[in-house]
């Protein structure tokens, strides 16, 4: 009937087909290829003895325990501040030129770079207040990196549940802080998860800021300020510095896998939520 | 809108007029309240007795439901609410400064017009309000969960299944489990906001029946924008128009002679 | 009460420390020079600071990177909201996502062992160039680009497309006719976020680019990027060196801010068209 458009709508379906499969060929290749170089030198010995030579020799033990150390605490300290904040922003306040100062805030601070949240982990957290390079510091300028995306995703996991929730609530006799924890956090929890997760695999994945802020030792940490290695790291220094191809493959390998695990955890998460909203 | 005559409170009666022997439960003293500076009440006065169903009726925007959720404060929630006069529970004004909000709102239950089940069990929907108020024991609790259901007549329906979800409930199923949760805090007063408005003629029919057997427990305020409903549900009847109060008598009295012909209009269908 | 300024103090705080470190040194050699000279020599006896060529390394591989990480991740936006069946964009949304969470020292590390040599043998050059870079920003920052977009398409109202095609267009000239310019400022936020990734990526670059203290003048040589060259020389770098490369993160920092506020008003004025706030 009208050849040209139906002709243009053909190309223009084929073009953006392609380059939609292209990127998620990309992304196949990328993990693909890292699990298919890392995977055969994952031995039970790579996951559980401590790093020799620099990281040539052995495994990464050590490394793993700094990378869960780090992240965790970061998001031990980001997830209560975060989720706090959140409540306050919807719960205890109306739109105001106040919120909108600390969305603002928010906003600005989640697009901040990491290597500038790195800047600033360092000479803050690192001398300014003696930490050192060292766990403590690493895992506080990483609570700092990603507090803006647990506020943002814990808003709007709150905001998702039904206004007529609270007046129930009320109506039943619950105070504010009883309807905030037992029906509206109970509601947005996996909303509230979700994001939490998020960030511990974005916490997991960082490289710059915890470069800059908690050193890089091989060694067992025996308390918060001592210095470790992250995953991430140790990946970037192997292969950077031609140590051990077969260790940086090995060692980007659990990284990939450790990150999907933590996304698909996430995922399936938000599925359940959604699943049981509608 | 002048008011011709105060409105008429316990005025004489006919034969079955159900007029009240005790003092009211609540009586609404010159009470007045506005949204942003916007009047929706004026200066109503109206009392409202135990043991007895009184239905507010009225066009969209008359008040009906500004008033209903003033009684037990809910109004509260919305900042720009504020409001003159008083309304006295039990002798004692409910927006005294030393009154607490949430046990006023256990003495003074309400069921709104779409049923909200909280997406938890039926279980769990109805002790809710009683862990509210620190009240713990399972024997206690389930004792309270049965003896609330069978009240809405909704026990056989459920008892089998106390721990799924209550959104699994149909439409009818899930208002009357919200009245459920309201009745196992053994409140004195119950508002009611359109509860059938959403609902099919059984299930209407069900709710009313289970009001018919509350009243002599309860006061019960019951907003409706179904007059016929209003005339098989309930004993006194008073009509809202624009924020205020036109005329509060028996119901037989509003359907039958109504003093206003405003009153009589609306309830004929000539407006509203 | 307190908590709630948690992210206010934190902008604060990390502004305040980063220009306190850096601003004397920039004052010191003067702002024109800082920024305009080519000179970057921090560990000479008598050293000379100028950033010119890494600002205009991170020009170039942000506006390499818009092009390819806008058109890809615009394609998958499109083809998820509008000609994907439900099914598949429940497998292709988690999975485009999913490249978010990859680490990007990964993503620089497929840059160097199969891009580089790609582009060093097929191109010339030394194959850690500009393009390089841009590659793989460009997929970096796709899903940012697509996510957002996404969420710009899904709230244009259903009708405007439905009275379109009521109209005799065919799908695709709706979507680029209709759906497009309806959430144009939503789209445009995407892409500013995403440039706002690209500009202040540190690690993938570092590995891809070459770190060369040069003016690029083609898109196949090395360059320095301003957050390569703050990582690079962080661990070794001591007195004005040090505080020149806090220098480079006010610069950097000023950079993303005015980035970041122009999507943020473009998002604002979105979600009010959509009437959404």
């Amino acid at each position: 009937m009208r050849p040209i458009a139906v002709h243009t709508q053909r190309i223009a379906t084929t073009v953006l087909w392609t380059l939609a499969g292209l990127t998620i060929g990309v992304l196949l290749f990328i993990i693909g290829f890292v699990l298919v170089r890392g995977l055969p030198h994952i031995t039970l010995e790579f996951l559980t003895a401590a790093p020799r030579s620099m990281g040539r020799e052995g495994g990464v033990f050590p490394i793993i325990v700094g990378t869960i150390c780090v992240a965790g605490l970061a998001i031990l300290i980001a997830g209560p501040v975060g989720v706090l904040t959140a409540i306050y922003l919807t719960e205890y306040t109306r739109p105001s030129r106040l919120t909108a100062v600390i969305r603002f805030g928010a906003d600005c601070l989640a697009g901040i770079p990491s290597i500038i949240f790195g800047l600033f982990g360092f000479v803050f957290f690192v001398i300014r207040l003696g930490m050192g390079p060292s766990i403590l510091a690493g895992a506080l300028t990483l609570s700092l990196m990603v507090l803006p995306t647990i506020i943002r995703t814990s808003e709007e996991a709150i905001r998702a549940v039904p206004l007529s929730y609270r007046d129930v609530s009320y109506g039943l006799g619950s105070t504010r802080w009883q309807m905030v924890m037992r029906v509206v956090i109970r509601s947005a929890l996996p909303g509230i998860g979700t994001g939490i997760i998020l960030s511990l695999g974005r916490s997991i994945s960082e490289t710059a800021a915890v470069m800059l802020t908690a050193g890089s030792a091989l060694n067992l940490p025996r308390s918060a300020y001592d210095s470790v290695r992250t995953l991430a790291l140790h990946f970037y220094i192997l292969s950077r510095e031609g140590i051990s191809m077969e260790k940086a493959y090995a060692t980007a390998a659990v990284l990939v896998l450790s990150i999907l695990g933590i996304n698909l955890l996430a995922y399936w998460i938000m599925r359940r939520f959604i699943a049981r909203v509608t | 809108m002048d008011k011709t005559s105060p409105a008429p409170i316990g005025p004489p009666g006919q034969i079955d007029d159900p007029r009240p022997t005790q003092p009211p439960k609540i009586s609404v003293r010159g009470f007045s309240a506005s949204f942003d500076g916007q009047s929706v009440l004026r200066n109503v006065d109206l009392d409202i007795y135990p043991a007895q169903r009184l239905a507010i009726i009225g066009p969209a925007g008359s008040g009906k439901t500004v008033l209903l959720r003033s009684l037990n404060r809910l109004n509260d929630l919305e900042p720009t609410f504020s409001k003159m006069g008083e309304i006295v529970l039990d002798g004692q004004d409910i927006y005294d400064q030393r009154q607490d909000v949430p046990s006023l709102r256990r003495r003074v239950g309400m069921v709104y017009a779409v049923p909200v089940p909280l997406p938890w069990s039926i279980y769990d929907n109805l002790v809710y309000g009683l862990k509210l108020a620190g009240i713990r024991g399972r024997r206690r609790l389930n004792e309270a969960v049965e003896s609330s259901l069978r009240s809405v007549v909704l026990w056989d329906e459920v008892k089998d299944r106390l721990k799924e979800p209550a959104m699994n409930l149909s439409g009818g199923q899930q208002q009357r489990l919200c009245l459920a949760r309201v009745l196992a805090l053994e409140p004195e007063v119950l508002l009611l906001d359109e509860p059938c408005s959403g609902l099919d003629p059984i299930s209407t029919a069900k709710i009313e029946e289970a009001l018919a057997e509350l009243k002599s427990k309860y006061a019960i305020v019951l907003v409706t924008n179904n007059t016929k409903q209003a005339a098989r549900a309930s004993d006194r009847t008073a009509f809202f128009l624009m924020g205020e109060l036109i005329e509060c008598n028996t119901t037989s009295q509003i359907f039958t002679s109504p003093r206003h012909n405003r009153t009589s209009a609306y309830i004929t269908g000539h407006f509203g | 009460m307190l908590v709630a300024f948690s992210a206010v103090s934190a902008l604060a705080l990390i502004t305040a420390f980063i220009f306190r470190a850096g601003l004397p040194i920039m004052m010191k050699v003067g702002l024109g020079d800082f920024i305009f000279s080519n000179e970057w020599r921090p560990t000479d006896a008598s050293p000379s600071f100028g950033i010119f060529p890494m600002i205009m390394g991170s020009l170039a591989v942000t506006a390499g990177a818009m092009v390819i990480g806008v058109s890809l991740g615009l394609a998958c936006a499109i083809v998820l909201t509008q000609f994907c069946h439900p099914r598949a964009v429940s497998v292709l949304k988690p999975a485009i996502e999913l490249l978010a969470g990859i680490p990007s020292v990964v993503f620089g590390f497929i840059g160097v062992v199969i891009l580089v040599p790609l582009i060093r043998q097929y191109l010339g050059g030394w194959g850690l160039s500009v393009l390089a870079a841009s590659l793989v920003l460009g997929i970096m920052m796709l899903p940012t680009v697509t996510s957002i977009t996404v969420d710009a398409l899904q709230a244009v109202p259903r009708s405007y497309g439905d009275g379109s095609i009521a109209l005799g267009a065919t799908k695709w000239q709706t979507t680029h006719m209709v759906l497009l310019k309806a959430a144009g400022s939503g789209i445009m936020a995407a892409v500013i976020l995403g440039m706002g990734r690209a500009i202040g990526e540190t690690m993938a670059v570092i590995m891809v680019i070459g770190n060369w203290l040069d003016v690029p003048h083609s898109i196949l040589d090395p360059a320095r990027t301003l957050t390569s060259n703050i990582a690079l020389e962080m661990g070794y770098s001591a007195g004005e060196h040090r505080q020149a490369l806090f220098a480079t993160g006010v610069v950097l920092f000023v950079i993303i801010m005015a980035v970041n506020t122009a999507a943020l008003a473009f998002s604002r004025h979105h979600l009010r068209k959509a009437g959404m706030r």
